[in-house]
């Protein structure tokens, strides 16, 4: 039995990945079972139609925890901050 | 000593460039860069840059430990603005001091190769009829530029 852990975290969303969810952050809590990147990915794309839009092809979305590049197979365990947005066009 | 600012004024870019050699017996070389908005044949009235505030100072801040890793550095520069830019106006400038030019110039377009593709910004563009034109598209050109610093064949 894992210890209780906080998954509370505060989600950012940017340019058209923000447009798609609707809003540009929100607290989430997601439940045990999920704990990489992509597995918050898979739970947010089930939650309605503008995330399901948003990561419908999750390889264009691009991920942060506590602001540093994450892989989809990043844990999220005691992340305070996720982010997802578009590969980058700065410059 | 480097200086990482995410702003949404203009710069100076000759008096930044010209601020890491001031005062200074052991610069030899500062080579900069400015990256300015282009107006695509005239149908681009504007960008409007978005950005992951306190990622992007930290990212830019990160890819500068890489390059003052790499090269022998006496100073480096990097100032990205966001919010709505004009053809013609500058959106990046990077600037690096060294002893000599090859450590320069080599640091300040690998910064920029990472600015492209790992710094949390993103560009809109704006039509000049005022129509929503959508967000620019990364270029697979702009990650093979960064991937060559991450190869180890091709280090210094």
């Amino acid at each position: 039995m894992p210890a209780a852990t906080e998954t509370r975290m505060k989600a950012l969303y940017f340019a058209w990945v923000r447009e798609r969810v609707g809003k540009a952050e929100e607290e989430l809590d997601p439940p045990a079972t999920v704990a990489t990147v992509g597995d918050l990915i898979a739970w947010l794309s089930r939650r309605g139609e503008g995330y399901a839009h948003a990561f419908d092809k999750p390889l264009a979305v691009r991920a942060a925890l506590d602001r540093v590049h994450a892989r989809s197979d990043a844990l999220i365990a005691g992340a305070k901050e996720v982010a997802f947005f578009p590969p980058m066009t700065g410059g | 000593m480097a200086t990482v600012r995410v702003q949404r004024d203009d710069f100076d870019p000759g008096a930044e460039a010209e601020g890491l050699a001031r005062g200074r017996k052991d610069v030899g070389a500062v080579a900069s860069f400015v990256g300015y908005c282009r107006d695509e044949g005239g149908r681009l009235a504007a960008l409007e840059l978005e950005h992951y505030a306190g990622m992007a100072e930290e990212e830019i801040a990160r890819a500068v430990g890489e390059a003052e890793g790499r090269w022998p550095l006496l100073g480096v520069a990097v100032i990205h603005r966001y919010g709505r830019i004009a053809p013609g106006e500058r959106i990046v400038f990077v600037a690096v001091a060294a002893a000599h030019r090859g450590a320069a110039f080599s640091a300040a377009e690998m910064l920029m190769d990472y600015l492209k593709t790992r710094a949390p910004f993103w560009k809109l563009v704006i039509g000049v009829d005022g129509a929503f034109e959508g967000w620019v598209e990364a270029k697979a050109d702009d990650d093979r530029s960064a991937a060559r610093w991450s190869d180890a064949a091709s280090g210094p």
